[in-house]
């Protein structure tokens, strides 16, 4: 398994957000990651990147114990987030995104990474000097795995890709995750649209109130966990 | 017309080391949140090594250098010793730990140098003026307006770029999605350290210049000046530190000879005065207004 998460609990203060998580990613892997808001979707990713510190459990990437290591150590190892709200620089032109994202690269494989993902994301080319915060929402998403990509993850975190976006963006966003499958790379995407990430993903982990409830593939999935438990009464289980 | 234009030139190389001063508090408040209040005693310490050199013989263009690589390892110690161990604390916790910084730095040199004013030879030419028509104008005004311009601009291209810059503004923009990008924490937070107080020296070589000498307590106009002026641009905006620096020198110059004779020595009073009004009207300083505007 290129990512293997055990025993994982976040507080924030006295309030535990994940309790006891374990799941795994292997290497060319799509895992998707369900469940209502406040289910500790995004904690999770935040955990396992580095940005908050786990109270217990492990995280071992690639046969290395990295629990607790910055998010940079963990990039460094090769684990990429594109975090919550994209956040990407908006006062940066798009090109300047893109570098940033490969700064742990030298420059001649950052100007070769470059050409990579304007390959893949055509319009970059023809908004390379834009100032990124002028960017329509669908672009700037585009913007934040393009960024995300440029340092050649292993392992790609993204969390909730979707979020915000108009419905034919949204379709625009599943294509590019059933691309990036396609092409052989390895992704934990988070998602609240379940229905559409069990199309995409090989299997998928169903979180809720901060615990794993279920996984496994396709729409089985859904039916097996509870749909209508989980996601219409949430948390309220 | 003729006092005018003098004035602007007396101001503009004031406010040209204001300018290098704020911009070095405003790179590190970008990085860090930290309002640095120990930001002039890089000035304190680069003018004791200054003091001991020119005992030892050395001329102000060896001097010159020293001053900038002394201030560049203090900021860089003072960040080992003190910041590096409160980062991630409250804006308030950084703020108390540059206090402390200001007046440690202030009383080891009391205890251990002595409360005495140290004076050393300011360089010759410092009092030379030149004639452009009917304008005398300082040789030292020009040379600080010319090395503050050629330091400006080094520091824009770095920052626009160069990796290091481009980290730096990363950083100031969003330092976890920076750290997501792989951008070292601790490696923008000593590059920010340094950046600024190789500023703090490059301005430290002029101010040491014209006072002549050194004390204890000889950071805090230095600090109070780089602190006003990076508030007055507008905190955290590199470009605002720069402006603020510029139209703090020009206010006082201007100040000192408008007001009527003997309220020439409140100069000062009316400076803080009016900048107090400026943030009763603009509280985010000159440069962020200007960009809510344009919104």
């Amino acid at each position: 398994m290129l990512l293997e998460v055990s025993g994982l609990t976040t507080r924030y203060g006295s309030i535990s957000a994940l309790r006891d998580v374990s799941l795994s990613v292997g290497d060319g892997e799509v895992v998707g990651l369900i469940g209502p808001n406040g289910a500790g979707k995004t904690t999770l990713l935040n955990t396992v990147a580095g940005l908050l510190p786990p109270a217990a459990g492990t995280v071992v990437f690639d046969g290395t114990d990295v629990t607790g290591a910055a998010p940079e150590q963990m990039l460094k190892s090769g684990l990429a987030l594109v975090p919550e709200h994209r956040r990407i620089f908006a006062d940066f032109t798009v090109a300047e995104n893109l570098r940033i994202g490969g700064i742990t690269l030298a420059a001649a494989e950052r100007a070769e990474m470059l050409e990579e993902v304007a390959e893949v994301f055509p319009f970059l080319r023809s908004r390379w000097d834009a100032m990124a915060g002028y960017l329509s929402g669908g672009e700037a998403q585009q913007l934040a795995i393009a960024r995300a990509l440029m340092c050649r993850p292993r392992l790609l975190l993204m969390d909730e890709p979707s979020l915000g976006l108009a419905p034919v963006l949204v379709d625009a966003v599943f294509e590019l995750i059933a691309e990036l499958r396609d092409r052989g790379r390895t992704l934990l995407v988070v998602e609240q649209n379940a229905a559409r990430m069990l199309d995409v993903a090989d299997r998928a982990y169903v979180l809720r109130s901060g615990a794993v409830v279920g996984q496994g593939a396709g729409s089985g999935l859904l039916a097996e966990t509870d749909l209508f438990d989980t996601f219409v009464r949430g948390s309220a289980a | 017309m003729t006092e005018l234009v003098q004035n602007l030139i007396d101001g503009l190389g004031r406010g040209s080391i204001y300018a290098l001063l704020a911009l070095g508090v405003a790179v590190v408040f970008g990085v860090m949140h930290l309002l640095n209040f120990a930001h002039g005693e890089l000035i304190t310490v680069s003018g004791y090594a200054a003091y001991a050199a020119f005992s030892n013989g050395w001329s102000w263009y060896l001097v010159a250098p020293l001053i900038v690589v002394v201030s560049v390892i203090t900021n860089l110690l003072i960040e080992r010793i003190a910041f590096s161990r409160v980062r991630g604390s409250s804006e308030f916790t950084q703020l108390l730990t540059s206090f402390g910084i200001h007046f440690l730095v202030a009383a080891i040199f009391l205890m251990y140098v002595g409360a005495r004013v140290q004076t050393f030879a300011e360089p010759g030419w410092i009092a030379d003026t030149y004639s452009v028509g009917p304008v005398r104008v300082e040789v030292f005004d020009t040379v600080v307006i010319i090395v503050a311009i050629v330091t400006l601009v080094l520091t824009a291209a770095v920052l626009q770029r160069t990796m290091f810059g481009l980290s730096i503004r990363a950083a100031a923009a969003d330092f976890d999605a920076a750290r997501l990008m792989g951008v070292n924490s601790d490696r923008v937070i000593r590059g920010a350290f340094a950046l600024s107080g190789a500023l703090a020296g490059i301005a430290g070589i002029f101010w040491l210049m014209r006072a002549g000498h050194t004390s204890p307590t000889s950071g805090i106009n230095p600090m109070l000046s780089g602190v006003l002026a990076a508030l007055i641009g507008g905190l955290g905006s590199l470009k605002g530190a720069v402006i603020g620096g510029l139209a703090l020198g020009l206010a006082e110059v201007m100040l000192r000879t408008w007001l009527p004779g003997g309220a020439a020595a409140l100069t000062q009073g009316v400076v803080f005065s009016l900048i107090a009004l400026l943030f009763i009207f603009r509280p985010g300083g000159l440069v962020n207004v200007a960009h809510a505007e344009r919104v």
